[in-house]
């Protein structure tokens, strides 16, 4: 073999055992920290923790006229790596959203797959342990209940999810399913749970002989028929709609919306309901939050997202709605690329790289939560007018360029 | 004695009770001796088109064909294709007739389970054999120096076609791409198998400028990537591409964009547009949303339970639906900017499959249903040069 070829190769064993030499020095200090001082290493690991999930939030006081308050809700899910499962990072699904549902509304939820609506609904019923921030049911934090209260407060808030097909159990006939939690809460006395069973199943469209059969032997419309009765039936007050309709057939979509407002007229019951198809969702919904990567960039009553809309995002989202008229010619604004990583957001506002607006602050600062109009809250720049003021820039000038 | 009769009044109360229960469950029961007999039958008709199908070196003069008009790349006439079950036969499609013209968009509505995929895979010879059958009718295929009827096309010609010729977007980009193939290979693989005459390298260039085509930016990147990699919207754009390979006659889009989200959905309709035009191909839209076909298509069909019951063009259907269906179908969307307390929801489920009636399938959920729906099922009826509707309830106004 040649000389030189051979000094090649030993070179570059060499270079990767020095490698491995100083892999092996960085995790020996890691945990030679650790050997010297667990207690202060812990302390240290948790307070870069609390770091990252600051918990800075003004506690609520409660408005009697609101069901639901939810003040900053952070949900981080945690990215785990290596040989130890450490936390490296975080998924923020939901980065610290506010608002609130006045008893017998209904609140709208919308944004794109992977936006944390879904996780927001979630973290409401407590199905995962929110990071930071406070949601209050009737003026009673949610997540400082202990095990007991806790099942007290669960049939109080039900959730109806988006697939029918598989959030029914297939092996329980459709009376067991709707009559195991009344059963497990004693809703109604023992004499009357058939009864009962009955009436909650004709409310929701489903006949008396249906309580035998398996959900297998239903179609979609009326799964979700199931879901809704399961959830109904142990007198809720308040009820997440997780995208109940858009795993069905458009006409059968019309059955669902009517029976849920026919049932939200009947009980007083008030939803929080989330979707991605808008054209539903202002159809149902007295309020509408827009969420964009974890957080709620729009919140106002419907009429004004619809009709009065300032978040660009909304914008984006709205121009892109196909309407059912050929004739109809529309300004559409196509945004750029899909949504990024909501474990890596952009800097400043998460909306920056695909906005047609954008401005240089943009990716520097986080913009506040503006009141456009009473009850109207955009976060965005473009509204700020102190600061734009201070910078020189005319909001105007911007918009109208662009369009 | 009157004790008596209170008992017997109540016992055939339980009777009649029970009677009801049993005759609901016959409705579905077939017993096993039914069943094994019925799949004997339908071996036998399996069989033989199966046998005829599978001959070596068929003559062309049986599966070639003249088109009605020229200027059309399909022509679907009287299409039946059905499913041959062990528990009946499930007539999917039911005589189904439309054209789809050069260079238009055809789009193709309906409610799941109306039997608007199995047209379409009729037409790409992909329905499940041997269960699932086209025994009737022609679906004649224009390309352009030869005619092919698809239903009598041997597999070995069909294969010449399919992915050359006419190419299929599926619905689920995630699904439909292989998971252990890198972007790059599989859109080499459509064109390798079609250009035996490339050479790789060539190959390669050609697929960077479809990915380039399709609007991806990082086109050299992707090229190397596996699909897990790639967001849903990015995925539906390879597979544009992959369709778009051998730049087809038609291409069938069902369901692009349902598993998509809304801006996405936008992007992807924009570039379907933009391409139809650049390579001046057909497109067959199969969607449930009626907003996605007035955006996109020039002629719409309205399906139902397997058969046509409206067709025409954009504006004909939207501005003048005719068919008590498709006017429901668009009352029972909500519209951004319509205020309504109230959607409107057609009454009833899509009838059984198995058992259809002889009468009007929409028959038992329509409103406007009057005497002559009773009799036969009603033919089309021609309003315009293209609009046609098969409704009784305009046939009485052509008398007129």
């Amino acid at each position: 073999m040649d000389k030189r070829a051979m000094h090649g190769i030993i070179i570059s064993v060499q270079k990767k055992v020095c490698d491995v030499r100083k892999k092996i020095r960085k995790f020996a200090s890691g945990t030679g920290k650790f050997f010297k001082n667990p207690k202060k290493y812990i302390s240290d690991y948790k307070a870069a923790k609390k770091a990252i999930i600051s918990d800075v939030y003004t506690p609520l006081v409660h408005n009697p006229e609101n069901l639901l308050e939810v003040n900053n809700l952070k949900m981080y899910f945690p990215i785990k790596a290596g040989l130890l499962k450490r936390t490296v990072g975080y998924v923020r699904a939901v980065d610290g959203i506010s608002f609130n549902i006045k008893k017998g509304t209904t609140m709208g939820l919308v944004g794109e797959s992977g936006c944390g609506k879904t996780t927001v609904g979630r973290t409401i019923l407590r199905l995962y342990k929110r990071t930071g921030g406070q949601v209050l049911f009737e003026g009673r934090d949610i997540n400082k209940l202990n095990k007991k209260q806790l099942r007290l407060i669960r049939p109080k808030i039900q959730i109806v999810f988006q697939d029918p097909y598989s959030s029914l159990s297939p092996r329980m006939p459709v009376g067991e399913i709707i009559g195991e939690a009344v059963r497990e809460h004693k809703i109604v006395p023992k004499a009357k749970f058939n009864d009962y069973i009955t009436k909650i199943m004709n409310d929701c469209g489903l006949q008396d002989y249906h309580k035998d059969r398996y959900p297998h032997e239903f179609s979609g419309g009326q799964r979700q028929r199931i879901c809704i009765a399961r959830a109904l039936a142990l007198n809720p007050k308040f009820i997440v709609c997780d995208e109940p309709v858009s795993a069905l057939d458009v006409s059968i979509q019309a059955q669902i919306i009517n029976l849920l407002k026919d049932l939200q007229r009947e009980y007083g019951l008030t939803y929080l309901f989330i979707s991605h198809d808008l054209s539903v969702v202002e159809h149902i919904s007295d309020t509408v939050g827009v969420m964009y990567l974890g957080d709620l960039v729009e919140y106002a009553s419907t009429e004004m997202i619809f009709h009065n809309y300032k978040h660009p995002y909304t914008e984006a989202l709205l121009s892109a709605i196909p309407m059912p008229d050929p004739t109809y010619k529309m300004n559409r604004i196509i945004l750029e690329g899909s949504i990024p990583s909501p474990a890596n957001p952009p800097s400043g506002c998460k909306f920056h790289t695909r906005c047609r607006y954008c401005m240089d602050i943009c990716s520097k600062q986080k913009p506040k939560v503006i009141e456009v109009e009473p009850g109207h809250q955009v976060v965005c720049h473009l509204y700020d007018k102190e600061q734009l003021n201070s910078l020189g820039i005319d909001p105007e000038e911007i918009v109208k360029h662009e369009k | 004695m009157s004790k008596n009769k209170f008992h017997l009044s109540a016992l055939t109360a339980v009777f009649k009770k029970k009677a009801v229960a049993i005759e609901a469950k016959k409705a579905h029961y077939i017993s096993g001796k039914e069943s094994r007999r019925i799949s004997r039958t339908n071996r036998r008709i399996t069989n033989r088109i199966e046998k005829e199908r599978k001959r070596k070196h068929v003559p062309e003069s049986e599966y070639l064909s003249v088109m009605r008009d020229p200027n059309n790349v399909v022509e679907f006439d009287n299409v039946h294709t059905y499913f041959f079950t062990d528990i009946g036969t499930v007539k999917a499609v039911d005589g189904v007739t439309f054209d789809v013209p050069i260079g238009k968009t055809v789009g193709v509505v309906g409610e799941s389970g109306c039997g608007k995929s199995v047209t379409s895979l009729s037409l790409m010879q992909l329905v499940q054999r041997p269960q699932g059958q086209t025994v009737e009718g022609e679906i004649r295929f224009n390309t352009g120096s030869k005619v092919y009827n698809i239903v009598k096309t041997p597999t070995s010609v069909m294969q010449t076609l399919r992915g050359n010729q006419m190419s299929m977007i599926f619905q689920e980009p995630m699904t439909s791409l292989n998971p252990v193939f890198r972007i790059g290979m599989q859109i080499n693989e459509v064109l390798e198998l079609h250009n035996p005459e490339m050479t790789k390298t060539e190959v390669k260039a050609k697929t960077i400028s479809l990915l380039e085509l399709v609007g991806i930016a990082n086109a050299e990147g992707v090229y190397k990537m596996y699909p897990h990699e790639l967001s849903g919207g990015m995925r539906q754009r390879v597979m544009i591409a992959i369709a778009l390979a051998c730049n087809p006659r038609i291409i069938i889009a069902d369901e692009p964009t349902t598993a998509l989200d809304v801006t996405i959905q936008a992007q992807i309709l924009g570039l379907l547009r933009e391409l139809k035009d650049k390579i001046n191909s057909s497109i067959m839209l199969i969607t449930h949303d009626l907003g996605v076909i007035a955006e996109m298509a020039d002629f719409v069909v309205v399906m139902y339970a397997g058969r046509i019951i409206e067709k025409g063009t954009a504006e004909e259907i939207f501005k003048n639906p005719l068919h008590p269906y498709t006017k429901g179908l668009l009352m029972s969307k909500p519209i951004v900017g319509k205020k309504i307390d109230r959607l409107y929801n057609i009454p009833g489920n899509v009838p059984n499959p198995i058992n259809m009636p002889d009468y009007c399938y929409f028959k038992d959920r329509c409103v406007k249903s009057i005497d002559v729906c009773n009799g036969q099922y009603p033919p089309m009826i021609k309003i315009s040069d293209t609009h046609y509707v098969a409704c009784y309830l305009y046939a009485a106004k052509e008398e007129k």
